[in-house]
C-alpha cells in the first residue's frame, strides 16, 4: 500500500514544479530575475502585484474575462438544461443525428473559426462586447453541457416525472422544484466544465475583442511582446489567473470524479 | 423506454438555434473562401478546386500534418497508460482523495497561453528552473529556441503536464463506480492483481476510456495555443503543427483561400479519426 501512494506523491510534485517556479518568479524583481538562478526569492518583493492592481488596463483583463465566463456559463446551462430533458426522455425525429452533430462541433479547431468569427460578430455589431465572446464559446461548451446533464438526467429514473404529474404539477413547477434538485450535482459538474473551458480559451477571446472587452490574456500576451519582457509583472499575472480555477474546482470537489462518469459516450 | 415525441424539438431549439449560429455561418464563410482568390479590397475571384489540389499536394502541407500526427500519436502513448496507472494507485476514499483530485485538476484550470508563458520561464536555459537543472546540475545541453529536439521534448512534456490529469480523473471516476463485489469475488477466485485489472478494471474503465481518448484526441489536434507561446513554431518549422501553420498562412500571409482549403480538410481530417475510434470502440456494445 506504501509503495502505491509513491505513484500519485511523484505526479503531484511534477505538476506543481513549474507553477511553483511561476509563483516564486512572480515574488522577484526584475534584476533578480536576470542576474541567475535562485531558488527563493532573494529579495521579496510584491511590486509586480501592486502594478497589476493599480493599473486599469490590468485589472479590467480579470473583469472582462469574468464577466464572458460567467455570462457564458448561465447561458449554456440555461439552453443545455431543456435539451438535455429531451434527449434523455424523448424520441424525436433526427434526434441521434443532432446529438452527434451537437459533439461533432467540439472538433472544430479554433483556428479554422477565428477569422469568419470575427467577420460574422462585426456584422452583427457584437464586436468587442462581453456577449459576443460568451457566443461563441457556447459553440464547444453547448455540446459538451448537453453531453454531461443528458448522462445525469437518465440517472434519474422516469417515475419521478410520472409521479409528479399524476400529483398535478404542472412541467415548468415540476422541472425547477423537482427535477433541478434531484440533478443538482450535474449541474454542478457541467457548469464546471463550461468555467474551465471558457477561462481558458484565449484564440476567439483574443480575436473577438479589442478594448472594452479585452480578456486578461490578451493583457498579458501584449505585455510579453512590448514591455522589454518583465517576467516578473507576466509571472505575477499568470499567477492570478491560476485563483479563479483553484476556487471553482474547489466548490465542486467532490463532483467532479463522478461527472463523467455518469455521462454516455 | 423513452416515449416518441416530437415537441421535444421544442426543448432542443434554443440549443440548435446558438450552435447554428456559431458553426453553420462560420463555416459557410470558410467554404465560400476556399474557393475564391482575393488580392483584397474584398474583390474575390472563383478559383474552382485549385487550392484543394495546390494543398494535397504541398510538401509544407504534409509536413505540417506528419508533425500533428506524430504529436498527437506521442502524447495519446504517454497520456492515456500513465493516467490509468496514477487512476489505479491513488486511494479510494478518505482525506486525501479531494486533495489529490483538487491538486490534479489545477493544471487544466490555467488559461492556454499562461501554460506556454509558464513553461518558458520554467525552461529558460539559465534562468528557469527546469533549463538551469539540466543545464547546470545534469550538464546536458538544453536550449529548445536552438534543438529541435529539446523543443519536442518540452511540448510533449508541457502537454502531459497539463492533460494527464483529464485521463487520470476520468479512469478513476470509472474505478471508483466498480461494486466491491466484483473485487471480493475475484479474491476467492484467488485472481492475480494483473487479471483484476485485465477482467475488471479495465472493462468497467472502458466507456470512460473511451471519452477520454477522443476528448484528447480532438483536443491535441487542434492544440495551437500552448505550444505557439512556447516555441512559436521553432526553431525553423520543427515545431509548427497544423494549427500554427494554418495562422500563420491565415492571418500571417492572408491567403484567405489556400487557408479556408487548408481549415476544410483538417476538420474532415478530424472528423473522419473520431468516427472511425468511436465507431470501433461502440461496435461490441450495440451486439
Amino acid at each position: 500500500m506504501r509503495k502505491r501512494s509513491l505513484i500519485p506523491i511523484i505526479y503531484i510534485l511534477f505538476l506543481m514544479l513549474p507553477i511553483y517556479w511561476l509563483v516564486a518568479m512572480s515574488f522577484k524583481t526584475t534584476n533578480e530575475i536576470l542576474s541567475g538562478f535562485s531558488l527563493f526569492p532573494q529579495t521579496f518583493t510584491l511590486a509586480n502585484y501592486e502594478k497589476i492592481f493599480t493599473d486599469p488596463t490590468w485589472y479590467w483583463g480579470y473583469i472582462n474575462s469574468i464577466i464572458y465566463v460567467s455570462l457564458n456559463t448561465v447561458i449554456s446551462i440555461a439552453v443545455a438544461l431543456p435539451a438535455a430533458y429531451a434527449f434523455s426522455r424523448y424520441r424525436f425525429l433526427g434526434d441521434k443525428t443532432l446529438f452527434f452533430w451537437l459533439l461533432t462541433n467540439r472538433m472544430a479547431p479554433a483556428a479554422v473559426f477565428a477569422l469568419p468569427f470575427f467577420q460574422l460578430y462585426s456584422a452583427v455589431g457584437l464586436f468587442d462586447t462581453h456577449l459576443a465572446v460568451a457566443l461563441a464559446h457556447c459553440l464547444f461548451n453547448i455540446p459538451l453541457a448537453v453531453w454531461i446533464l443528458e448522462g445525469f438526467m437518465s440517472g434519474v429514473p422516469k417515475e419521478l416525472d410520472e409521479t409528479a404529474y399524476v400529483d398535478g404539477y404542472s412541467f415548468p413547477r415540476f422541472f425547477v422544484t423537482i427535477f433541478l434538485p434531484s440533478i443538482k450535482a450535474g449541474v454542478g459538474v457541467a457548469a464546471f466544465f463550461c468555467f474551465m473551458f471558457s477561462w481558458v480559451e484565449l484564440l476567439l477571446a483574443k480575436t473577438l475583442t479589442a478594448v472594452a472587452a479585452k480578456p486578461i490574456a490578451a493583457t498579458m500576451t501584449k505585455t510579453a511582446s512590448s514591455a522589454g519582457y518583465e517576467l516578473g509583472l507576466l509571472a505575477a499575472a499568470g499567477t492570478l489567473t491560476i485563483i479563479p480555477g483553484a476556487i471553482v474546482i474547489y466548490f465542486v470537489r467532490n463532483y467532479i470524479a463522478k461527472g463523467f462518469a455518469l455521462g454516455r459516450v | 423506454m423513452k416515449t416518441e415525441n416530437q415537441k421535444a424539438w421544442f426543448f432542443v431549439l434554443p440549443v440548435l438555434l446558438l450552435v447554428a449560429f456559431n458553426a453553420l455561418i462560420p463555416m459557410m464563410t470558410v467554404v465560400n473562401y476556399s474557393v475564391q482568390e482575393t488580392f483584397g479590397n474584398n474583390v474575390f475571384f472563383f478559383e474552382g478546386l485549385r487550392w484543394f489540389e495546390q494543398l494535397l499536394n504541398s510538401e509544407r502541407f504534409h509536413a505540417a500534418l506528419g508533425r500533428q500526427f506524430m504529436f498527437t500519436g506521442i502524447i495519446l502513448a504517454i497520456e492515456i497508460p500513465l493516467g490509468i496507472i496514477i487512476a489505479l494507485s491513488m486511494p479510494r476514499q478518505g482525506f486525501w482523495v479531494p486533495v489529490c483530485l483538487v491538486l490534479m485538476a489545477l493544471p487544466m484550470l490555467i488559461p492556454w497561453n499562461v501554460v506556454g508563458a509558464m513553461w518558458n520561464i520554467f525552461a529558460l536555459p539559465d534562468i528557469g528552473l527546469l533549463g538551469y537543472l539540466m543545464n547546470t546540475t545534469l550538464g546536458i545541453n538544453y536550449d529548445m529556441t536552438q534543438s529541435p529536439f529539446a523543443a519536442w521534448a518540452t511540448i510533449i512534456t508541457m502537454d502531459v503536464w497539463h492533460w494527464t490529469s483529464l485521463v487520470v480523473l476520468l479512469s478513476y471516476a470509472g474505478l471508483v463506480s466498480i461494486p466491491d463485489a466484483y473485487y471480493q469475488a475475484a479474491k476467492i477466485d484467488g485472481a492475480s492483481p494483473f487479471k483484476v485489472f485485465r477482467y475488471i478494471q479495465l472493462p468497467k474503465m472502458k466507456q470512460v476510456l473511451t471519452i477520454a481518448i477522443l476528448l484528447r484526441f480532438m483536443d491535441s489536434f487542434n492544440i495551437y495555443t500552448e505550444p505557439f507561446v512556447l516555441t512559436g513554431g521553432g526553431p525553423g518549422n520543427s515545431t509548427t503543427l497544423l494549427s500554427i501553420d494554418l495562422v500563420k498562412i491565415a492571418l500571417g500571409q492572408f491567403d484567405l483561400g489556400p487557408a479556408a482549403a487548408m481549415s476544410l480538410i483538417y476538420f474532415a481530417i478530424t472528423l473522419l479519426v473520431s468516427w472511425l475510434f468511436y465507431t470501433l470502440m461502440t461496435k461490441d456494445d450495440a451486439k
